[in-house]
């Protein structure tokens, strides 16, 4: 029972935040300075969820998850399908860690 | 040919460029299933070790459908945290959200609220990520069932994945789920690449980011305050490095 209501609350914590620009958007026109805001927050979004968190793949073994990345870098540049960019770093961290 | 004959084609017509852009849409979040279904089924084993029902990590899945909270949700479970103190903890940890989304509607201005409201319910680091680089499909017609796809298929890679986990336990190899936990990582950096070989500055802004969360972190803030205060600080500096841009 106590971990049902966890659960409950921690979705509504989650999806309250989530929804609610959907309704603040509906509503507002922003001034032009915050919709160049809005619009660099995905570049800056991807920049935080990378790093440092990459150091993290493998505990206690940070070049491993910086390594992978490289790797991604690498194929990303040359053009390749984000799908062959996953399977690449994933096969990476793979031998590193055998 | 009557009427009659035009008008169910166009209907036809209607209804097969809708399946069209949902079909994209799926196609578009087959990277983020990838690196969904290892984590997720780890998610579903450590969820069980943690004491929980199939039920109640399944339903966790469906209700929440926020990784990192949800392993950490099983932990404090697993230790015996107070409701509220997870509850709040899951808070703090989500809160990025709500800045995604913030700018994830502005992308989508023009869409239905009633198309709006189920899709900032399915947002997550990764369904934004995928979403908000192709902003180009919000303003195309039937743009909703695109976005649509790629939160459906993240949504049930991630619910079928925990149920699995679940029911089968570790099928995954130790080395192998190891080895996929930097999949998500490389699908960031495979939609960020493409964005800075047409802009290097959408690369500052990325490395601007970057730096903040890391020293957020370095001073002991909580991941998920770090990666708001890294999202909206780096957005910031996007005023500056891409102010030439016309969007």
């Amino acid at each position: 029972m106590t971990i049902l209501l966890i659960i409950i609350g921690m979705s509504l914590v989650t999806m309250i935040p989530r929804v609610i620009p959907a309704f603040v958007v509906e509503k507002l026109q922003f001034r032009p300075w915050i919709n160049r805001w809005l619009s660099a927050i995905p570049y800056a979004a991807l920049g935080a969820l990378i790093f440092p968190g990459i150091m993290t793949v493998i505990p206690d073994q940070p070049m491993v998850g910086i390594v992978g990345g490289i790797v991604a870098i690498v194929l990303a540049t040359f053009g390749l399908n984000v799908v062959l960019v996953v399977i690449g770093a994933i096969a990476t961290v793979f031998l590193m860690t055998m | 040919m009557g009427t009659e004959a035009g008008v169910k084609t166009a209907e036809e017509n209607r209804s097969l460029e809708k399946i069209h852009m949902f079909h994209k849409g799926l196609l578009t979040g087959v990277p983020i299933m990838l690196g969904y279904l290892p984590i997720a089924i780890t998610f579903g084993v450590l969820a069980r070790q943690a004491g929980m029902s199939l039920t109640e990590l399944t339903l966790m899945s469906l209700l929440v459908f926020a990784g990192a909270s949800q392993f950490m949700g099983a932990n404090m479970i697993a230790v015996g945290a107070g409701a509220v103190e997870i509850i709040i903890a899951t808070f703090v940890l989500n809160f990025r959200h709500f800045v995604m989304s913030l700018s994830f509607m502005n992308q989508l201005r023009g869409i239905a609220l009633k198309w709006n409201i189920p899709l900032t319910l399915g947002l997550t680091d990764e369904t934004f990520a995928v979403s908000a680089l192709h902003p180009d499909k919000a303003k195309e017609k039937h743009g909703a069932l695109y976005y649509a796809g790629i939160i459906i298929i993240a949504y049930l890679s991630w619910v079928l994945g925990s149920l699995l986990g679940g029911v089968l336990g570790d099928i995954i190899p130790e080395q192998l789920s190891q080895s996929m936990g930097i999949a998500l990582y490389a699908m960031f950096i495979g939609l960020l690449i493409p964005s800075v070989k047409k802009n290097l500055r959408v690369g500052l802004v990325a490395i601007v980011a970057m730096l903040i969360n890391a020293a957020c972190v370095g001073i002991g803030m909580s991941t998920g305050w770090a990666i708001v205060v890294g999202t909206v600080l780096g957005g910031f500096s996007g005023l500056y490095f891409l102010k030439e841009n016309k969007q």
